[in-house]
């Protein structure tokens, strides 16, 4: 069964048009204009059980949008959603008792009492019986070493120690689906990787399938084995992280540095024959750009026999250089002038 | 599920208790104000038997007890909720399996207890020992008396709901939410009773439910309204609380469909 389906999902925003000046806030006050904004146009996708998928996008992409239309926050303008059986809006008390949802920048604890209080109030909303309570609560501070936070308010908690509160919270009551929105952000990286690995090892023995927003592309690929890239409101991107690597990925960089001065003519004569292209930072540093399908170690064959060569750095390119890429284009579509594709 | 919602109560009630020292002041200034509207009402009577069918000393009752009854219905129910729909933390009220505005009447019920026993009683004898008040000799009038604050509460609450729930449609409500604090205590009687209005104005006052606020009860408190009167007046009370119902639940839905989340 699929987790989450979406289909031709929209979501219009009116957007109060301000004129400007004095004459135009007279006319405000009487006949306001509005103008129609698509947050969320007409996208599809469907969520199988038990997988972890990241949503991203710039801000304001229409991320949070769609989460909140999952989740039976919002009504959607148009369009289809089931998530775990239910269409969220329509009978959202029913629907709500098997989804959990975490949004970084809010909290859904009650400020002024206790963290276990809170738990026990939301064991009561979620009405999870008092013996199942206790092995879920157990099993989960054990889990975030949270023994020593449990009776402290809310209000007394840092942002780290709040948000592994947050994830029990969202927990409790054992849902088979579970919303993050930013569930990383303003963290250490040491709460960061925690955080990752508890989710892991949550979606490997409960099989809890995984939605999350993050502007933190280390948590997608410590995460997710899918990626749905969102810009204006359209998904330009939606499959395995690897593809997107290997479709984007321009291959290796091959950074030299050698003992003598080197000039570019000489470069490219080495690598004659080879689709090799070199950048130069100075006349001791040079940079060969080696595409994925072809092996490094004929650059090395060429380059070592002809220059005394100091140091040599290979490196990929990054997840975060190819989506920093793919939001300026605005399109997960591979440029043309990209000859090896 | 019903003991969730007495949980509300519960937490709202020892969250208010951990703050009472504010309202030690609150009941300084009620005293105050019954003071001033018992010397003003001293002086217009002036030896007077009797105006608008009340006498010195029901209006002198009548002051106290309708002071004290808003030292209990009073919340700020409306503000609570404009400022979840404002900031965007209404959200996570969604997200959540109950009835929000059930919710919100739950925890006003809790703000309402704490500050019937720790502000109201202490307020109200506080105000027999100074003034001449006159309290209820039968126990009819004062189970007909507190049967009807309660209700004074859930309107003032139901018409507070209504007045939150408008952030969803006008961006800033706080016009809106002083508008209603004056026409609830002018028109409730709680400034003026009911009877001293023109008549045209009563007669409107008859197709609204400010005066089941705070002048109905407080008639029961004074003498003015005995036996079968009261089942009548609390009937007025009831029909009101039940008609309210139908335009929260309207605006609710509409709210439902309008929703836009603050704050991404």
């Amino acid at each position: 069964m699929q987790a989450i389906e979406v289909q031709d999902l929209r979501k219009n925003f009116r957007i109060q048009q301000s004129r400007g000046g004095l004459k135009g806030a007279l006319q405000d006050l009487f006949a306001r204009e509005y103008r129609e904004v698509a947050a969320v146009n007409d996208i599809s996708f469907t969520i199988p059980q038990g997988e972890i998928c990241g949503y991203i996008g710039e801000n304001g992409a229409g991320k949070s949008t769609t989460i909140k239309m999952l989740t039976g926050i919002l009504v959607p303008t148009s369009g289809h959603i089931k998530v775990n059986g239910y269409v969220p809006y329509q009978e959202r008390e029913k629907f709500v008792q098997g989804i959990g949802v975490v949004f970084g920048q809010r909290s859904q604890l009650w400020w002024d009492i206790g963290v276990i209080e809170s738990f026990q109030l939301l064991r009561k909303v979620y009405q999870v019986s008092e013996a199942d309570f206790k092995k879920r609560l157990d099993e989960l501070v054990e889990r975030l070493q949270l023994q020593e936070l449990l009776s402290r308010p809310v209000r007394k908690l840092s942002l780290g120690q709040r948000m592994r509160c947050e994830l029990v919270a969202a927990l409790l009551h054992n849902p088979s689906i579970v919303f993050l929105d930013e569930p990383t952000i303003g963290l250490d990286i040491v709460v960061k990787s925690e955080i990752r690995e508890f989710l892991k090892d949550l979606n490997r023995t409960q099989g809890t399938t995984i939605l999350l927003t993050t502007h933190d592309l280390q948590d997608i690929e410590a995460l997710c084995s899918r990626v749905i890239m969102l810009d204006a409101g359209s998904i330009i991107y939606d499959g395995g992280l690897d593809d997107l690597k290997t479709r984007w990925g321009r291959g290796r960089e091959v950074r030299f540095q050698f003992g003598g001065a080197v000039q570019a003519a000489q470069l490219n004569a080495w690598t004659m024959g080879l689709p090799v292209t070199w950048t130069q930072e100075s006349d001791l540093v040079a940079t060969a750009l080696v595409p994925a399908d072809m092996a490094v170690s004929d650059v090395f064959s060429r380059v070592l026999g002809q220059a005394e060569v100091t140091d040599v750095q290979i490196s990929e390119t990054s997840t975060d250089e190819i989506v920093r890429q793919i939001y300026s284009s605005g399109s997960a579509e591979k440029p043309e002038e990209q000859p090896h594709v | 599920m019903s003991s969730l919602y007495l949980d509300f109560i519960r937490i709202r009630f020892l969250t208010m208790l951990a703050y009472r020292v504010n309202y030690y002041s609150g009941i300084l200034v009620y005293t105050l104000n019954i003071g001033v509207y018992y010397f003003t009402w001293q002086a217009i009577y002036g030896g007077k038997e009797q105006i608008a069918g009340f006498t010195a000393a029901q209006m002198t009752t009548y002051v106290a007890v309708s002071w004290m009854a808003r030292a209990f219905y009073f919340n700020n129910l409306d503000r609570e909720i404009a400022t979840e729909i404002r900031d965007g933390t209404i959200a996570i009220q969604f997200i959540r399996p109950y009835n929000y505005l059930l919710v919100k009447m739950m925890q006003g019920f809790g703000e309402g207890i704490f500050r019937f026993t720790m502000f109201m009683i202490p307020g109200m004898i506080i105000a027999v020992l100074l003034f001449p008040v006159q309290l209820p000799t039968s126990p009819v009038s004062w189970i007909g008396f507190l049967v009807m604050l309660f209700f004074s509460f859930l309107i003032n609450s139901q018409i507070n709901i209504l007045i939150g729930l408008m952030a969803f449609f006008i961006e800033n409500n706080d016009g809106l939410m002083r508008m209603k604090r004056v026409v609830v205590d002018l028109f409730s009687g709680l400034l003026i009773p009911i009877s001293f209005f023109p008549g045209w104005l009563t007669s409107i006052m008859n197709f609204l439910p400010f005066q089941a606020i705070t002048y109905l009860p407080g008639s029961v408190f004074t003498g003015r309204v005995q036996g079968t009167g009261i089942l009548e007046v609390l009937g007025i009370q009831v029909i009101w609380f039940l008609i309210l119902l139908i335009p929260i639940y309207f605006t609710w839905r509409a709210a439902r469909v309008r929703l836009f989340v603050q704050g991404g």
